[in-house]
């Protein structure tokens, strides 16, 4: 290849220093630049926390509303969907219910052979002047019993969620009670030493009433279970603790489920396989009377009374 | 009568009951009672099934001493004992395969609580199965919703409170809608007992009368039971509350909880409302196109999930998506096709949740691909049960993934309109799932030097944890190579069901 220009002129031009790059014969870098192994990146606290403190900052920057316009106008689409959307279900729902049968009519489809039958011959069947709790505790009573184990298991998973050990929970929930709720209320202990007997009394009557008048179980457990409450704002939890505790609730909770369960159970078996019951049905109206209804209206109003005072206790300081 | 017909009552009391008396008996005691109840019930289920199959027709129980429409009943077919038997089968299995983590991530006096969870359970599941009565499905669909959060959040940490969270806000959402179709279904029918209600039903759909509330009806309680069982666009609450609870709660909740509504649905369609009306009605469109959906969109959060937990639970949104895509068909075999998946994704998912613990655990507790790589030479026994689960899910001949893939195509075919899209994206699914599975499969057997041995992990160690897994290799192999019995026994159970 013959050249223009001389050795020593070409070895200043640019094409010489390029082709020298392109044969690999010089590294540009080498020599010129100083060049030193990468360190290994150091991983203390501090570097955890700064790159936590950046990974924070992006994501503020990123949902800060004022200065991420896209973020409103989403956050407006947002919002107009979900009303479109809900005022549409509601109007549909609406809608719905202005077809059903209306109310009050005789010929509506539920008006049919079940409530009567129900009517007619509850108070001969089950021996009970309340056809509700007839219904509920006799005619269908498995649906009941399903109920109370929902109560039963609903104050577990509160446990679960709420309760903590009593070492570490005792000493700091007394004080944090003390500090934010008036103890020794003169006002309030007078008028809950009034309240609170004529409260548990009237539940116990709703409960044992249950087959005579209006109430049962459930209503007259949630007064017992409020009248509980009242007594542990007025007077404290040490009053409270020396009559109901966990192993209180665990207990009471236990026995009046197991009753329900085999009592039920005996009627289930002889019901289905076509066995006489021994259980007499009493002379109607009589407290004692109607059969299972009365001590089974018991259990549920136990169970409703104590899980209503543990959802308070649980909520209120997660221990007995 | 015989005597065998009070085995669903007994097998239900039972397990109500062994709940009840777990509240006040210690950890181990409260153990060895849930152990042996639900072998026990199990026994019971398997003494039915048999008992089913020689009468050969169904039967109702009186609960009580009033008839049917008065008093409670339950009814039991060939379905029903077989469906209780395989949901006691799975329960024992999970509870045993993650019973070393329980121990580890429990505190010390919540055991017992855990175990009432577990017994309640599987009583809703039990009498969701059995019942005859709407009403009384709703009351132990909400012992079944309590049950489940509290499995959720039982390991106390932030994630999974907020997942029992969300799961109880979205399960309540689900509860009301159905419990809103069964009064509206009442006020028109004026029974909650589900043969009269069937009866009511048909005449009002012949006679056209109430024509726009039985749809909505209809379209309530099956979006109601869709968002319980997490299926594609309400499926929000499912990752976090598979991913992050304990690996029993995880395995039950994927493989029994999310089947009970499903089961409860299919029961709806063919003792309630009927498979004809439910047919005519565009609602079973919804469910099939919906169904479709989560079969891409989960495969698709699979993929890109980087966590093994969360994949294994995006991949039930995919699974979920097949069973009403089944559902969604409206054909006796589209129906079968869908019992039989229920079967095999319960067996499939709670192997995969167990074997993903073991192989986590041999990785310092990491949940990263990363971290996974080459777990199954650490751990042996996990890294052939994941594989075993993965080639099943990914539809493998042999296993069961496959023949509920074979059952879904079969019944596609017979299906005009919907042949072409359910095919098409039967063969999109059963790719993505393969690219995820596989992925995993390929990582956990990539050899790596030096990192994290599996010390620890004899045989001698996690005896119960190893047979566990046998047993549910042996159960996946079973359904996937005995599968005609049982496609013949989910006919005819559904047939006794109209």
């Amino acid at each position: 290849m013959s050249r223009l220009k001389p050795q020593e002129e070409y070895e200043k031009t640019m094409a010489f220093h390029f082709f020298r790059w392109l044969s690999g014969s010089k590294d540009p870098y080498v020599g010129e630049v100083e060049m030193k192994p990468q360190k290994e990146a150091e991983i203390t606290e501090s570097t955890i926390l700064e790159r936590m403190n950046e990974s924070q900052m992006i994501r503020d920057k990123i949902y800060d509303v004022e200065n991420n316009k896209k973020l409103i106008l989403f956050h407006k689409i947002y919002v107009a969907c979900a009303i479109l959307f809900s005022i549409i279900l509601a109007g549909l729902l609406l809608y719905t219910v202005s077809c059903l049968p209306r109310i009050g009519n005789a010929g509506n489809p539920a008006n049919n052979e079940v409530p009567e039958r129900y009517i007619e011959k509850g108070l001969e069947e089950t021996g009970a002047v309340n056809i509700v709790t007839g219904m509920i505790l006799d005619y269908r009573a498995f649906d009941t019993f399903g109920e109370s184990n929902v109560l039963f298991i609903a104050t577990i998973t509160v446990l679960i969620l709420l309760h903590e050990k009593k070492k570490k929970a005792v000493k700091l929930d007394d004080e944090d009670d003390r500090i934010y709720e008036p103890k020794n209320d003169v006002i309030l202990q007078a008028s809950a030493a009034i309240l609170v007997p004529v409260i548990i009394i009237f539940g116990i009557y709703i409960i044992l009433n249950g087959h005579l008048s209006p109430g049962g179980g459930f209503s007259g457990g949630a007064v017992i279970g409020a009248g509980l409450i009242l007594y542990l704002n007025a007077f404290g939890f040490k009053k409270t603790e020396r009559m109901f505790t966990e192993k209180t609730y665990k207990v009471v909770c236990c026995v009046a489920l197991t009753f329900y369960c085999l009592a039920k159970s005996y009627s289930f078996f002889t019901g289905a396989n076509h066995l006489e019951s021994h259980i007499p049905l009493g002379k109607a109206g009589h407290i004692l009377s109607s059969g299972l209804i009365l001590p089974l209206n018991i259990c549920v109003g136990l169970v409703v009374a104590c899980t209503m005072y543990t959802f308070y206790v649980m909520f209120r300081k997660g221990d007995f | 009568m015989d005597f065998v017909q009070n085995f669903p009552f007994f097998s239900i009391i039972l397990s109500m009951f062994s709940g009840i008396i777990s509240s006040v008996l210690p950890k181990r005691a409260a153990k060895w009672v849930n152990t042996v109840m639900i072998i026990l019930v199990g026994i019971f289920s398997f003494i039915l099934l048999f008992y089913m199959i020689g009468r050969g027709n169904s039967y109702t129980y009186m609960m009580g001493h009033f008839p049917a429409p008065w008093g409670n009943e339950i009814r039991v077919g060939v379905l029903e004992a077989g469906m209780a038997l395989f949901f006691c089968i799975i329960m024992i299995l999970s509870l045993f395969g993650g019973r070393k983590k329980l121990d580890e991530e429990l505190e010390e006096s919540k055991h017992s609580l855990y175990y009432i969870l577990a017994d309640l359970m599987l009583s809703s599941l039990l009498a969701l199965v059995y019942t005859n009565d709407l009403f009384t499905a709703y009351v132990f669909v909400e012992i079944n919703t309590i049950a489940a959060c509290g499995l959720i959040m039982i390991r106390r940490n932030g994630r999974t409170i907020e997942a029992a969270v969300r799961y109880m806000i979205m399960s309540l959402l689900g509860s009301g809608m159905l419990l809103m179709g069964i009064c509206m279904l009442y006020d028109l029918t004026g029974h909650l007992l589900m043969s009269n209600i069937h009866e009511q039903v048909s005449a009002l759909a012949v006679s056209g009368e109430y024509h726009v509330p039985l749809l909505v009806t209809i379209a309530l309680m099956s979006v109601g039971l869709a968002i319980k069982s997490a299926l594609f666009p309400f499926h929000a609450w499912l990752p976090d509350a598979y991913g992050y609870s304990t690996v029993s709660s995880a395995a039950i909740l994927s493989s029994l909880v999310s089947k009970g509504y499903i089961f409860l649905l299919i029961k709806i369609i063919y003792r309630v409302i009927g498979i004809d009306v439910f047919d005519g009605s565009r609602i079973i469109d919804m469910l099939f196109a919906f169904g479709l959906m989560g079969m891409i969109f989960g495969s698709l959060s699979a993929i890109k999930e980087n966590d093994v937990r969360r994949m294994i639970a995006y991949s039930s949104v995919a699974q979920i998506g097949y069973i009403y895509m089944g559902i969604g068909m409206g054909t006796q075999a589209g129906m079968e096709a869908s019992v039989f998946h229920i079967l095999t994704h319960a067996a499939t998912k709670s192997l995969l949740f167990i074997a993903a613990i073991g192989l986590t655990d041999v990785s310092g507790g990491s949940r990263k691909f990363i971290d996974l790589t080459g777990a199954a030479y650490r751990n042996r026994w996990a890294g052939v049960a994941f594989a075993v689960g993965s080639l099943s899910m990914v539809g493998v001949p042999l296993f069961s993934g496959f023949i509920s893939k074979l059952l879904f195509a079969q019944a596609a075919v017979q299906n005009h309109v919907k042949m072409l899209p359910a095919l098409i994206v039967l063969g999109i699914s059963t790719v993505l799932n393969a690219i995820y599975f596989m992925k995993t499969v390929i990582r956990i057997y990539t050899p790596v030097e030096g990192t994290g041995s599996g010390e620890g992990v004899t045989f001698k160690n996690m005896k119960i944890y190893v047979v566990t897994l046998v047993c549910f290799i042996i159960l996946n192999v079973f359904l996937g190579v005995s599968s005609q019995p049982v496609v013949n026994l989910i006919g005819q159970g559904l047939a006794m069901f109209s």
